[in-house]
Protein backbone atom coordinates (compact mmCIF):
# COMPACT_ATOMS: atom_id res chain seq x y z
CA UNK A 1 0.00 0.00 0.00
CA UNK A 2 2.50 2.24 0.92
CA UNK A 3 4.29 1.23 -2.39
CA UNK A 4 1.27 3.06 -4.56
CA UNK A 5 1.24 6.15 -2.40
CA UNK A 6 5.17 6.43 -3.46
CA UNK A 7 4.37 5.78 -7.39
CA UNK A 8 2.03 8.08 -7.15
CA UNK A 9 4.01 11.33 -6.27
CA UNK A 10 6.78 10.35 -7.94
CA UNK A 11 4.54 10.53 -10.86
CA UNK A 12 2.75 13.78 -9.68
CA UNK A 13 6.53 15.43 -9.52
CA UNK A 14 7.90 14.17 -13.15
CA UNK A 15 4.46 14.95 -14.66
CA UNK A 16 5.01 18.56 -12.96
CA UNK A 17 8.45 19.17 -14.64
CA UNK A 18 7.24 18.59 -17.51
CA UNK A 19 4.50 20.76 -17.53
CA UNK A 20 6.67 23.33 -16.77
CA UNK A 21 8.91 22.77 -19.79
CA UNK A 22 5.76 23.01 -22.16
CA UNK A 23 4.90 26.16 -20.33
CA UNK A 24 8.11 27.54 -21.51
CA UNK A 25 7.92 25.99 -24.71
CA UNK A 26 4.10 28.10 -25.03
CA UNK A 27 5.54 31.24 -23.93
CA UNK A 28 8.52 30.94 -26.41
CA UNK A 29 6.88 30.54 -28.89
CA UNK A 30 4.42 33.37 -28.57
CA UNK A 31 6.89 35.83 -28.39
CA UNK A 32 8.32 34.43 -31.17
CA UNK A 33 5.02 34.42 -33.27
CA UNK A 34 4.33 37.77 -33.38
CA UNK A 35 7.93 38.38 -34.76
CA UNK A 36 7.24 36.13 -37.56
CA UNK A 37 4.24 38.12 -38.22
CA UNK A 38 5.86 41.31 -38.52
CA UNK A 39 8.46 39.84 -40.49
CA UNK A 40 5.75 38.48 -43.03
CA UNK A 41 4.04 41.70 -42.92
CA UNK A 42 8.00 42.97 -43.74
CA UNK A 43 8.41 41.06 -46.61
CA UNK A 44 4.88 42.38 -47.91
CA UNK A 45 6.01 45.77 -50.10
CA UNK A 46 9.08 43.70 -52.06
CA UNK A 47 6.73 41.19 -53.10
CA UNK A 48 4.22 42.95 -54.03
CA UNK A 49 6.56 45.70 -55.73
CA UNK A 50 7.74 42.76 -57.85
CA UNK A 51 4.49 40.94 -58.53
CA UNK A 52 3.41 44.43 -60.26
CA UNK A 53 6.62 44.61 -62.25
CA UNK A 54 5.94 41.40 -63.34
CA UNK A 55 2.44 41.31 -64.25
CA UNK A 56 3.08 44.86 -65.84
CA UNK A 57 5.61 42.61 -68.11
CA UNK A 58 3.74 39.60 -68.50
CA UNK A 59 0.39 41.84 -69.62
CA UNK A 60 1.91 43.52 -72.38
CA UNK A 61 4.57 42.11 -74.30
CA UNK A 62 4.30 38.75 -75.62
CA UNK A 63 7.14 37.60 -74.02
CA UNK A 64 8.49 34.14 -73.87
CA UNK A 65 10.80 33.57 -71.07
CA UNK A 66 12.51 30.17 -70.21
CA UNK A 67 11.31 30.71 -66.84
CA UNK A 68 7.74 30.50 -68.77
CA UNK A 69 8.12 27.65 -70.50
CA UNK A 70 7.09 24.15 -69.56
CA UNK A 71 9.85 21.90 -70.22
CA UNK A 72 8.45 18.41 -72.30
CA UNK A 73 12.24 17.13 -72.29
CA UNK A 74 12.43 15.36 -68.91
CA UNK A 75 10.21 13.94 -66.45
CA UNK A 76 11.44 14.58 -63.76
CA UNK A 77 10.13 17.08 -61.05
CA UNK A 78 11.49 18.69 -58.24
CA UNK A 79 9.00 18.95 -55.15
CA UNK A 80 10.39 21.73 -52.36
CA UNK A 81 9.22 20.75 -48.68
CA UNK A 82 9.09 23.44 -46.09
CA UNK A 83 8.74 21.68 -42.82
CA UNK A 84 10.19 22.18 -39.06
CA UNK A 85 13.40 21.74 -37.31
CA UNK A 86 11.84 21.12 -33.96
CA UNK A 87 9.28 18.84 -32.92
CA UNK A 88 6.84 20.22 -30.01
CA UNK A 89 4.43 21.42 -32.60
CA UNK A 90 1.65 18.87 -32.58
CA UNK A 91 0.99 17.49 -35.89
CA UNK A 92 2.96 20.59 -37.64
CA UNK A 93 5.88 18.16 -39.51
CA UNK A 94 3.13 15.03 -39.60
CA UNK A 95 0.46 17.46 -42.05
CA UNK A 96 2.97 18.47 -44.29
CA UNK A 97 4.97 15.12 -44.91
CA UNK A 98 1.60 14.04 -45.37
CA UNK A 99 0.97 16.17 -47.89
CA UNK A 100 3.93 16.01 -49.55
CA UNK A 101 3.72 12.09 -50.05
CA UNK A 102 0.09 12.62 -51.67
CA UNK A 103 1.83 15.01 -54.46
CA UNK A 104 4.43 12.64 -55.15
CA UNK A 105 1.88 9.60 -55.11
CA UNK A 106 0.42 11.98 -57.60
CA UNK A 107 3.17 12.66 -59.42
CA UNK A 108 3.98 9.28 -59.64
CA UNK A 109 1.18 8.02 -60.93
CA UNK A 110 1.75 10.69 -63.61
CA UNK A 111 4.54 9.20 -64.82
CA UNK A 112 7.07 11.47 -63.17
CA UNK A 113 10.28 10.93 -61.20
CA UNK A 114 10.54 13.18 -58.02
CA UNK A 115 13.42 14.56 -56.66
CA UNK A 116 13.10 15.90 -53.37
CA UNK A 117 14.85 19.44 -51.60
CA UNK A 118 13.89 19.54 -48.06
CA UNK A 119 14.02 21.78 -45.36
CA UNK A 120 13.59 21.44 -41.70
CA UNK A 121 15.23 18.53 -39.78
CA UNK A 122 12.30 16.71 -38.96
CA UNK A 123 11.25 16.18 -42.71
CA UNK A 124 14.97 15.36 -43.77
CA UNK A 125 14.89 12.83 -40.45
CA UNK A 126 11.92 11.38 -41.79
CA UNK A 127 13.47 10.86 -45.37
CA UNK A 128 16.50 9.53 -44.14
CA UNK A 129 15.24 7.03 -41.92
CA UNK A 130 13.18 5.49 -44.71
CA UNK A 131 16.34 5.59 -46.68
CA UNK A 132 14.87 7.85 -49.69
CA UNK A 133 17.24 10.46 -51.51
CA UNK A 134 17.64 13.79 -50.95
CA UNK A 135 18.68 16.34 -53.54
CA UNK A 136 19.00 19.20 -51.29
CA UNK A 137 18.31 19.75 -48.12
CA UNK A 138 18.68 22.78 -45.26
CA UNK A 139 18.23 22.83 -41.46
CA UNK A 140 18.36 25.34 -38.57
CA UNK A 141 16.61 27.94 -40.32
CA UNK A 142 12.66 26.69 -39.74
CA UNK A 143 11.35 29.04 -37.41
CA UNK A 144 13.36 31.88 -38.58
CA UNK A 145 14.27 31.79 -42.04
CA UNK A 146 16.64 34.21 -43.65
CA UNK A 147 16.92 35.80 -47.12
CA UNK A 148 20.00 34.23 -47.77
CA UNK A 149 18.51 30.71 -46.77
CA UNK A 150 15.69 31.50 -49.18
CA UNK A 151 17.96 32.71 -51.79
CA UNK A 152 20.13 29.49 -51.67
CA UNK A 153 16.98 27.50 -52.13
CA UNK A 154 15.51 29.34 -54.60
CA UNK A 155 19.00 29.38 -56.46
CA UNK A 156 19.27 25.90 -56.08
CA UNK A 157 15.83 25.46 -57.78
CA UNK A 158 15.90 27.47 -60.49
CA UNK A 159 19.26 26.20 -61.59
CA UNK A 160 17.78 22.33 -61.50
CA UNK A 161 15.11 24.06 -63.82
CA UNK A 162 17.34 25.99 -65.81
CA UNK A 163 20.54 23.61 -65.55
CA UNK A 164 23.36 24.26 -67.52
CA UNK A 165 24.51 22.30 -70.85
CA UNK A 166 24.52 18.81 -70.44
CA UNK A 167 22.57 18.23 -67.51
CA UNK A 168 19.44 16.89 -67.39
CA UNK A 169 17.36 19.13 -64.83
CA UNK A 170 13.84 19.38 -63.78
CA UNK A 171 10.46 19.80 -65.89
CA UNK A 172 8.53 21.35 -62.79
CA UNK A 173 9.00 22.75 -59.18
CA UNK A 174 6.51 22.09 -57.04
CA UNK A 175 6.43 23.82 -53.02
CA UNK A 176 4.60 22.45 -50.28
CA UNK A 177 4.57 24.59 -47.21
CA UNK A 178 2.07 25.15 -44.75
CA UNK A 179 -0.10 28.42 -45.05
CA UNK A 180 -0.67 30.65 -42.33
CA UNK A 181 -4.28 31.65 -42.44
CA UNK A 182 -4.33 33.10 -38.42
CA UNK A 183 -3.40 31.69 -35.26
CA UNK A 184 -5.66 28.99 -35.13
CA UNK A 185 -5.90 27.59 -38.46
CA UNK A 186 -2.98 26.80 -40.72
CA UNK A 187 -3.19 24.78 -43.96
CA UNK A 188 -1.09 22.99 -45.79
CA UNK A 189 -0.82 24.15 -49.09
CA UNK A 190 1.12 22.97 -52.59
CA UNK A 191 2.06 25.37 -55.24
CA UNK A 192 3.89 24.97 -58.39
CA UNK A 193 6.52 27.55 -58.80
CA UNK A 194 8.30 26.36 -61.94
CA UNK A 195 7.22 27.28 -64.92
CA UNK A 196 5.61 30.24 -63.41
CA UNK A 197 1.87 30.82 -64.39
CA UNK A 198 2.01 33.97 -64.66
CA UNK A 199 -1.69 35.42 -64.90
CA UNK A 200 -3.75 33.24 -62.31
CA UNK A 201 -0.51 34.39 -59.59
CA UNK A 202 -0.23 37.45 -59.98
CA UNK A 203 -4.13 38.85 -60.27
CA UNK A 204 -4.95 37.70 -56.70
CA UNK A 205 -2.24 39.51 -54.95
CA UNK A 206 -2.87 42.43 -56.63
CA UNK A 207 -7.08 42.38 -56.63
CA UNK A 208 -6.83 44.15 -52.84
CA UNK A 209 -5.85 46.93 -53.66
CA UNK A 210 -7.31 49.91 -56.11
CA UNK A 211 -4.66 49.61 -58.12
CA UNK A 212 -5.96 51.61 -61.71
CA UNK A 213 -4.94 49.66 -65.02
CA UNK A 214 -1.24 49.17 -65.51
CA UNK A 215 0.51 52.03 -67.82
CA UNK A 216 2.17 51.12 -70.75
CA UNK A 217 6.10 50.91 -69.78
CA UNK A 218 8.99 51.63 -71.65
CA UNK A 219 11.34 48.62 -70.91
CA UNK A 220 15.27 49.77 -70.30
CA UNK A 221 16.85 48.42 -71.65
CA UNK A 222 14.89 45.34 -73.40
CA UNK A 223 11.46 43.44 -72.14
CA UNK A 224 13.67 40.34 -72.47
CA UNK A 225 16.31 41.64 -70.09
CA UNK A 226 13.84 43.07 -67.63
CA UNK A 227 12.40 39.39 -67.16
CA UNK A 228 15.72 38.07 -67.02
CA UNK A 229 16.43 40.25 -63.94
CA UNK A 230 12.73 40.15 -62.63
CA UNK A 231 11.92 36.17 -62.40
CA UNK A 232 14.77 34.90 -60.26
CA UNK A 233 13.64 37.47 -58.10
CA UNK A 234 9.89 36.72 -58.12
CA UNK A 235 10.75 33.01 -57.28
CA UNK A 236 13.03 34.33 -54.78
CA UNK A 237 11.12 36.50 -53.07
CA UNK A 238 7.94 34.04 -53.25
CA UNK A 239 9.97 30.98 -51.96
CA UNK A 240 10.88 33.67 -48.98
CA UNK A 241 7.25 34.38 -48.52
CA UNK A 242 6.62 30.61 -48.36
CA UNK A 243 9.24 30.11 -45.76
CA UNK A 244 7.88 32.82 -43.43
CA UNK A 245 4.57 31.63 -44.21
CA UNK A 246 5.37 28.58 -42.69
CA UNK A 247 7.71 29.79 -40.03
CA UNK A 248 4.71 31.51 -38.39
CA UNK A 249 2.67 28.28 -39.28
CA UNK A 250 5.00 26.38 -36.77
CA UNK A 251 5.31 28.83 -34.07
CA UNK A 252 1.73 29.21 -33.83
CA UNK A 253 0.97 24.75 -34.03
CA UNK A 254 3.68 24.86 -31.46
CA UNK A 255 2.15 27.76 -29.53
CA UNK A 256 -0.94 25.64 -29.83
CA UNK A 257 0.04 22.10 -29.19
CA UNK A 258 2.66 23.09 -25.97
CA UNK A 259 -0.88 25.38 -24.57
CA UNK A 260 -2.68 21.77 -25.29
CA UNK A 261 0.12 19.55 -23.27
CA UNK A 262 -0.13 22.10 -20.63
CA UNK A 263 -3.72 21.68 -20.15
CA UNK A 264 -3.06 17.99 -20.05
CA UNK A 265 -0.05 17.75 -17.86
CA UNK A 266 -1.93 20.18 -15.37
CA UNK A 267 -5.06 17.27 -15.54
CA UNK A 268 -3.12 14.56 -15.01
CA UNK A 269 -1.42 15.92 -12.06
CA UNK A 270 -4.92 16.51 -10.65
CA UNK A 271 -5.74 13.28 -11.18
CA UNK A 272 -2.57 11.73 -9.61
CA UNK A 273 -3.04 13.90 -6.25
CA UNK A 274 -6.43 12.63 -6.07
CA UNK A 275 -4.93 9.05 -6.34
CA UNK A 276 -2.82 9.30 -4.57
CA UNK A 277 -4.96 11.05 -1.48
CA UNK A 278 -6.84 7.82 -2.48
CA UNK A 279 -4.39 5.15 -1.26
CA UNK A 280 -3.13 7.19 1.28
CA UNK A 281 -6.51 7.75 3.06
CA UNK A 282 -6.97 3.69 2.55
CA UNK A 283 -3.48 3.20 4.10
CA UNK A 284 -4.56 4.83 6.82
CA UNK A 285 -8.07 3.30 7.01
CA UNK A 286 -6.24 -0.14 6.86
CA UNK A 287 -4.25 0.70 9.43
CA UNK A 288 -6.57 1.72 11.96
CA UNK A 289 -8.59 -1.35 11.17
CA UNK A 290 -5.63 -3.58 11.93
CA UNK A 291 -4.44 -1.95 15.52
CA UNK A 292 -8.63 -1.99 16.35
CA UNK A 293 -8.53 -5.53 15.72
CA UNK A 294 -5.09 -6.13 17.20
CA UNK A 295 -7.08 -4.51 20.03
CA UNK A 296 -10.11 -6.42 20.50
CA UNK A 297 -7.94 -9.76 20.14
CA UNK A 298 -6.29 -8.98 22.91
CA UNK A 299 -8.90 -7.58 25.04
CA UNK A 300 -11.07 -11.46 23.89
CA UNK A 301 -8.40 -12.99 25.43
CA UNK B 1 4.38 68.26 -59.00
CA UNK B 2 7.06 65.87 -57.04
CA UNK B 3 7.84 62.16 -57.61
CA UNK B 4 6.85 59.57 -55.22
CA UNK B 5 9.20 57.47 -54.46
CA UNK B 6 9.35 54.04 -52.31
CA UNK B 7 12.51 51.93 -51.49
CA UNK B 8 12.05 48.17 -50.82
CA UNK B 9 14.15 45.50 -50.05
CA UNK B 10 13.80 41.90 -49.11
CA UNK B 11 13.24 42.13 -45.57
CA UNK B 12 11.09 45.93 -46.07
CA UNK B 13 10.75 49.44 -46.82
CA UNK B 14 14.57 51.17 -46.90
CA UNK B 15 12.81 54.60 -47.38
CA UNK B 16 9.91 56.45 -48.77
CA UNK B 17 8.86 59.88 -49.72
CA UNK B 18 8.62 62.52 -51.76
CA UNK B 19 11.49 63.98 -54.26
CA UNK B 20 12.02 66.41 -56.98
CA UNK B 21 14.57 63.91 -58.71
CA UNK B 22 15.82 60.23 -58.56
CA UNK B 23 19.32 59.01 -60.77
CA UNK B 24 19.35 55.45 -60.81
CA UNK B 25 21.98 53.21 -63.03
CA UNK B 26 19.84 52.22 -64.87
CA UNK B 27 20.38 48.79 -67.85
CA UNK B 28 20.98 51.61 -70.27
CA UNK B 29 23.25 53.67 -68.46
CA UNK B 30 22.46 56.83 -65.68
CA UNK B 31 18.67 57.90 -65.92
CA UNK B 32 17.51 60.68 -64.48
CA UNK B 33 13.75 60.80 -63.47
CA UNK B 34 12.08 63.91 -63.28
CA UNK B 35 8.33 64.32 -62.75
CA UNK B 36 6.17 63.41 -65.64
CA UNK B 37 8.69 60.83 -66.98
CA UNK B 38 6.87 58.24 -68.97
CA UNK B 39 6.20 54.95 -67.24
CA UNK B 40 9.44 52.76 -67.49
CA UNK B 41 10.43 49.60 -65.72
CA UNK B 42 14.09 49.37 -65.97
CA UNK B 43 17.07 46.70 -64.09
CA UNK B 44 18.96 48.12 -61.72
CA UNK B 45 22.69 47.84 -62.58
CA UNK B 46 24.89 47.71 -59.35
CA UNK B 47 25.61 51.78 -58.54
CA UNK B 48 24.15 54.57 -56.74
CA UNK B 49 20.72 55.70 -56.47
CA UNK B 50 20.27 59.16 -55.55
CA UNK B 51 17.11 61.03 -54.27
CA UNK B 52 17.28 64.76 -54.55
CA UNK B 53 14.45 66.08 -52.33
CA UNK B 54 12.55 68.85 -52.77
CA UNK B 55 13.23 71.84 -51.36
CA UNK B 56 16.92 71.22 -49.75
CA UNK B 57 19.76 70.61 -51.37
CA UNK B 58 20.91 67.70 -49.84
CA UNK B 59 20.08 64.37 -51.10
CA UNK B 60 20.13 60.74 -50.41
CA UNK B 61 22.36 57.93 -51.71
CA UNK B 62 22.37 54.05 -51.32
CA UNK B 63 24.85 51.96 -52.58
CA UNK B 64 22.49 48.86 -54.11
CA UNK B 65 23.68 45.55 -56.00
CA UNK B 66 21.04 45.11 -58.49
CA UNK B 67 17.10 45.23 -58.89
CA UNK B 68 14.87 46.98 -60.60
CA UNK B 69 12.58 50.12 -60.60
CA UNK B 70 9.41 51.52 -62.14
CA UNK B 71 8.37 54.80 -63.14
CA UNK B 72 4.55 55.77 -63.34
CA UNK B 73 2.91 58.71 -63.15
CA UNK B 74 5.08 60.01 -60.83
CA UNK B 75 5.59 56.86 -58.51
CA UNK B 76 9.22 55.49 -58.57
CA UNK B 77 9.26 52.04 -56.82
CA UNK B 78 12.65 50.98 -56.21
CA UNK B 79 13.12 47.42 -55.77
CA UNK B 80 16.71 46.29 -54.35
CA UNK B 81 18.18 42.89 -53.13
CA UNK B 82 20.19 45.38 -50.76
CA UNK B 83 21.02 48.63 -49.61
CA UNK B 84 23.77 50.48 -47.66
CA UNK B 85 23.04 54.50 -46.90
CA UNK B 86 25.92 56.19 -48.26
CA UNK B 87 25.90 59.32 -46.34
CA UNK B 88 26.83 62.94 -48.24
CA UNK B 89 29.95 63.28 -46.04
CA UNK B 90 31.31 60.45 -46.82
CA UNK B 91 30.61 60.30 -50.78
CA UNK B 92 32.49 63.72 -50.87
Amino acid sequence: MAGSQRVFRQRIRSTRALSKMFRAQELIAASRIGKARDRMQHANPYSRAITRAVSAVASHSNVTHHLLTERADTNRVAVLLIASDRGMAGAYSATVIRETERLIGRLGDAGKQVDLYVSGRRAIAYYQFRGRPLVGQWQAVSDAPTVEIANEIADELLEAFDPPEGVAGVAEVHIVYTHFVNMVTQRPQIVRMLPLEIVEGVVEHDGDDDSPPLPLYEFEPSSDAVLDELLPRYVRSRIFACMLQAAASELASRQRAMHTATENAEDLIRTYTRLANQARQGEITQEISEIVSGADALAAS
Amino acid sequence: MALEVDIVDTEGSVWSGSADRVIAPAGGGEMGILAGHVPVLSVLKPGDVRVLKPQSKDSLRWRVTGGFFSVDSDQVTIVVDEATEVHAAAAR
